[in-house]
Order: structure tokens, then sequence, then C-alpha cells
């Protein structure tokens, strides 16, 4: 016997959403850190550190998101750690936004003028005074639309989780669908719920673009 | 904590896993040729069309772009039977594809479109070429070539992000994959090669497109 689709199966939708929300900042977050590591690794005068950190950015760049979770998921049970699907997801999204964010911020650094970095140096400051006091500062300003609209991205990768069996906002329209068989009211709300989530972002993302590039043209 | 890895079982099953890559390539190869059609398609609409057909594909591209590809072919493939579209799971998944890449793709050729000089468009039109022959004959090879590089890379994005579509077990890698772990219980083992043949995959991806890039685009450019 079929569930009608009523209040409460909206509800447990909507409120499934916060769970999309909590995976992306989470990951954001643990993949801001790992990102600024990696971007660092990148332009590092360390040639050891510098390939360490284009093979971890080929490899997450070039294998499906999909298979970094399943690797996390079944790899952690593989070892006997036996990870739930909510930890396996925020590890795997986590790797996944390191690198991609590592890769965004390390065309950053690089965009900031040579100027700036001779500048720093013949003040004295060392390395990593010079980062963190003049070259990541304005790496900052040229990184920030592309930063919004990687969120967005890893908003809608977090929908992956559901695969593994993370209820999410995908997950939650799944249990819904099989129980009210409304695939066309389910999947368009679950739908219009990432839209509400991701489209702002996108909007903020190309509006920041938009005023770089007059910045740029003064 | 031990453990052992069996990639004994993952090996054997290496002419599943081959048919498997073909599948994939197969499934991403046709996403990317009708993907592209679709894109150029609406990047005309967008930049040359009346009003109405860019407002179509402006939702269209906002919509497919702000939403998760996993929920979009659930869309499908749940969806379309509710509307009286039955279709089977691969053929979903290449619609699915198509209907993903198409929305990015539009969004970079309409930035090669509008990279093209007004000059060459008018000097066209004074030849006497149709608008349609215009677009044919002087636009779209240029604006192709402008945007080449972000249009290949969306489409290893495609290949990679085809594994989704074993969630509603339509066959490509990822589905070969889940069988071997089902049947062999060495779910690591499979995931973990998988993962590298998708590697391998998209290394040979860009390599092609390099090819292809040498040959289609080695024309010289004034600038």
């Amino acid at each position: 016997m079929l569930r009608p689709f009523g209040p409460n199966e909206v509800l447990f939708i909507v409120l499934a959403a916060q769970w999309t929300i909590a995976l992306s900042a989470i990951a954001f977050l643990g993949g801001g850190l790992g990102g600024l590591a990696v971007a660092l690794g990148r332009v590092s005068p360390r040639t050891w550190l510098r390939r360490l950190a284009t093979g971890f950015i080929q490899v997450f760049q070039g294998t499906p998101l999909l298979m970094q979770l399943f690797l996390v998921f079944f790899g952690a049970n593989a070892f006997g750690l036996g990870l739930n699907a909510w930890v396996a997801a925020a590890i795997a999204l986590t790797l996944n936004a390191s690198a991609f964010l590592g890769e965004i911020w390390r065309g950053s650094i690089q965009a900031v003028p040579s100027g700036q970095w001779e500048a720093g140096t013949s003040l004295g400051l060392h390395y990593g005074r010079l980062m963190r006091l003049v070259v990541l500062p304005q790496a900052f300003r040229i990184a920030l639309p592309s930063t919004v609209g990687f969120l967005v991205q890893l908003i809608k990768g977090t929908s992956l989780a559901a695969i593994i069996g993370f209820t999410e906002l995908t997950r939650a329209g799944q249990i819904i669908n099989n129980a009210t068989f409304k695939p066309f009211l389910v999947f368009g709300l679950v739908a219009a719920l990432y839209f509400a989530m991701c489209w702002p972002l996108s909007l903020l993302a190309a509006w920041l673009e938009r005023r770089m590039a007059a910045a740029h043209a003064r | 904590m031990s453990f052992t890895l069996r990639f004994g079982p993952v090996f054997e099953a290496w002419r599943e896993l081959a048919a498997g890559v073909w599948l994939t390539l197969q499934l991403s190869a046709s996403a990317m040729l009708i993907g592209l059609l679709v894109a150029v398609v609406c990047a005309w609409a967008k930049v040359f069309g009346p009003r109405w057909s860019g407002w179509i594909v402006n939702v269209y591209v906002e919509v497919i772009r702000n939403t998760p590809f996993l929920v979009q072919i659930f869309f499908i493939f749940f969806g379309l039977p509710a509307a009286g579209i039955r279709l089977s799971p691969d053929v979903a998944a290449l619609a699915a594809l198509v209907v993903n890449v198409g929305a990015y793709a539009t969004e970079i050729i309409r930035a090669g479109i509008q990279s093209i000089h007004t000059g060459q468009i008018e000097a066209g039109l004074a030849l006497g070429l149709r608008p349609v022959q215009v677009f044919r004959l002087v636009i779209i090879k240029p604006a192709l070539r402008a945007v080449y590089p972000a249009l290949t890379s969306q489409f290893i994005l495609l290949m990679l992000s085809s594994s989704v579509v074993s969630a509603i077990s339509a066959d490509d890698l990822t589905s070969v994959a889940n069988n071997i772990q089902s049947r062999t219980f060495t779910s690591f083992e499979v995931y973990i090669v998988v993962t590298l043949i998708y590697l391998v995959l998209s290394l040979a991806f860009a390599g092609a497109f390099r090819a292809i890039d040498r040959r289609v685009f080695s024309y010289p450019v004034a600038r």
C-alpha cells in the first residue's frame, strides 16, 4: 500500500537538507585546511613537496568522486575500521575538496605579481611570514570567485553520499519515492531544494567575478 | 587490526572489466558528441536566437548547473515513466549525461562565440552568406577553438561523473565493479583497480583531445 505524498513526507525531505548542509560545511572546512596545505605544497621551493601535491591533485581530479567515496567507505571496512557512511562521506569529500581547492588556490598564489614576492623578500621576510603577510591575503581576493563556485560543486557532490547509504537530501528523496511512488513531485522537490542552496552561490560567484574583472579593467 | 588484500579474484574478472571499460567509453563518447550538438544549438539560440529562446536556454542551463547529476538521473529514470515515457537504464543514463553536459558546454561555447570579432560576422554577411551559413562557416570553428581546453576538461569531468549511472544500474565500468564485488567480497580491491582504470581513462581522453586539437585546429591564427 502506497503512502500519500503529504506534509510529513515534504517535511522529511526538507529536514534532510540539513544533513546536506552539514556535510558540505564539514567538507568545505576540512577541504579548506587540506587545500591550503596542497596549494602551499604546489608552490613550495622543495621539489618532493611539489611532486607530492601535484600527484595528490592529479589522482583526485582524475578519478570519479563516487570511486573515492567507495574507497574510503569499503577501504575502512577492509582495514577493520568500520566507518559509518556519514564519516566516510565526510572524509572522502574533504580529500576531494582539498585537491580541487588546492589547485584553485595554487593558481591564485601564482597570480600574485612576482614583484610582491620580491618586495617581501627584500624587506627581509622569511618564507612563512612572506606567505602569511604578503602573498596569501592578495591570493585570497583572487581566489574568492572560484572558491564560491567550487562550493556549488561540493554541495552537489554530497548527493553521492546517498549511494553509500547516508540519509542526506537525495537519499531522503529516494526513501520517500519508494514509499509514495511520486517521482516527479519527490525529485522535483529535491532538485528545487538543491537549486535553492546552489543558485544564490552561483550568482554570488558570477557577481564576484564581474567585480574583479571590472577592477582589473581599470 | 589484521587484513589481507586479495587481488586474485579481481584480476580473474579481467574480461568483465575490459567490457566495462568499453561500456564507459561508448557511453561517455556518445554523450560528448550528442551533448556537443545540444550545446552548439543552445549557444546559438542564446546569442543569435530570439529573446524567448535565450530565456529557455538560460533556465535550462541554470537548473542543470545548480542541481546534482544524481538527482537529474533519478528524475529522468523514475520521473519520466510517470509521465508515460519509459526508458531503459542505459537510455536514461545517456539522456541524463547529454542533458547534463549540454548545459555546461552551452555556457562554454557561448563564451567562444562571443569571443569572435563582430567584423568577421559582418564580413561574412557582406559576402552574401545567410546568417546560418555565417554561423556554420565563419563562427563555429574558431569559437570552438577558443574554448577547446575548457570544453575538453568538461568532457573529461563528464566521463568521470558517468560512474554515477551505476546508481540506476545502467551498464558501465562502475556497475561491473559492483557486480564483481558482490560476487567475490573483495570490494576494496575491486574499487582500487577500477579507480586506477578511471585515472588511465582520463589521461587517455586528455591525450586523445590533444591529438584532435593538433589535427583540427592546426591552422595559424592572426593575432
